[in-house]
């Protein structure tokens, strides 16, 4: 049987197959998910914000782009996961509402996205697929069977990438 | 006197924000009803700190559809604040203020001619509660025109999430229930920026 393990806001997990991984009404927040083709180990990062340096409380580090993927990585590796065969895809980072683009949350999600596609680069991971920004809620779910990140919203058909 | 946070909140202060948060919900409330013509019926709203973590799921499951009110608010006090309803609510206050010409009660969906009416009832609801803030304070407070969206509490929730996040791990959210044979109940979230809290608290004659 396989079981779909839930990841909060500000929370990562890994899985491993036939197990999934999912994250309920991604707003400007992202989901990262990795995954190793070879052991089929999964991992689904869900950051609120792009940079930890950047905010005194940064205890909680799946909370931000940067500590957030380093970690996950770090766990997928103590699980058994190859770092040089791991491959990304990234959903969310939506603009919820409709505000100016100058204020903080205006461009948060877009930041957001910004910082985790830097953070995958310098860490050397392939970006294989993002379904990032515009103006709606995602729900997401990794199957670490095959690696595809299905993307759930209001009103629109499931999508795979 | 050090900086205000959440999360070195003692109960004094905890009660004035409180206080701040029943006086502009209930004046809100009241603009509501008179707006709708409502009887109203008004508990006491019920003001909570919660985890940021856990705000996405603190109105309903993440996944249900609600409807999410936010202004920006500028001059003395620079912020934001957000109403939210859940679906239902929204369709039935909707449904009273264009008197029972409102189509599609069941679904999802919002026409533009809803949307904007939902849009006025925020505006009238963010408008009386802050200057229920700003005649306590003496302070001028602006709100910008309200934007909306309709879509699943956690995303829409996750931009409060995100604006308390930077600052701490709590936010302040005031629940409040309304309504006469049908009761609404509505969310209100203040997301004052760092330096505002301690305007507010200080005109008060609160000091940290």
């Amino acid at each position: 049987m396989s079981t779909v393990i839930k990841v909060g806001m500000a929370d990562l997990k890994t899985a491993k197959s036939p197990d999934s991984l999912t994250t309920l009404g991604l707003g400007s927040c992202i989901g990262i998910a990795l995954w190793d083709p070879v052991t089929k180990i999964g991992g689904l990062a869900h950051i609120m914000l792009p940079d930890s340096t950047k905010i005194k409380n940064n205890t909680n580090i799946a909370k931000f782009a940067d500590t957030g993927i380093e970690e996950l990585v770090r766990q997928m590796i103590a699980e058994g996961a190859s770092k040089a065969r791991l491959v990304a895809k990234i959903a969310g980072g939506a603009k919820m509402f409709e505000v100016s683009g100058t204020t903080s949350v205006g461009n948060i999600g877009e930041k957001n996205a910004v910082a985790s596609k830097d953070k995958l680069k310098q860490l050397g991971i392939r970006l294989l697929a993002e379904d990032t920004g515009l103006n709606y809620g995602r729900t997401v779910e990794l199957n670490c069977e095959n690696g595809d990140y299905l993307i759930k919203a209001v009103g629109k058909p499931i999508k795979t990438i | 006197m050090g900086k205000f946070t959440f999360d070195n909140i003692n109960s004094m202060y905890f009660d004035v924000l409180k206080e701040i948060g029943n006086i502009g919900a209930g004046n809100a409330t009241t603009a509501i009803a008179q707006m709708l013509n409502l009887t109203i019926n008004m508990s006491v709203p019920n003001v909570e700190l919660k985890a940021v973590e856990d705000l996405g799921s603190a109105i309903c499951p993440e996944e249900e559809t609600i409807v999410g009110i936010f202004l920006e608010v500028k001059q003395d006090v620079t912020g934001s604040m957000m109403f939210l309803m859940r679906l239902d609510s929204a369709h039935y206050l909707v449904d009273r203020l264009m008197g029972g010409m409102a189509a599609g009660e069941e679904g999802e969906e919002f026409s533009e001619m809803e949307l904007s009416a939902m849009k006025e009832i925020g505006n009238i609801i963010a408008g009386s509660y802050l200057s229920a803030i700003s005649s306590m304070t003496n302070l001028t407070i602006a709100p910008s025109v309200p934007y909306i969206s309709v879509d699943m509490a956690a995303a829409i929730l996750s931009v409060p999430a995100i604006q308390f996040g930077q600052f701490g791990d709590n936010a302040l959210m005031i629940e409040t229930k309304f309504g006469d044979d049908v009761m609404i109940d509505g969310y209100f979230i203040l997301l004052p920026d760092e330096d505002s809290y301690d305007k507010i608290l200080g005109s008060l004659g609160i000091s940290f």
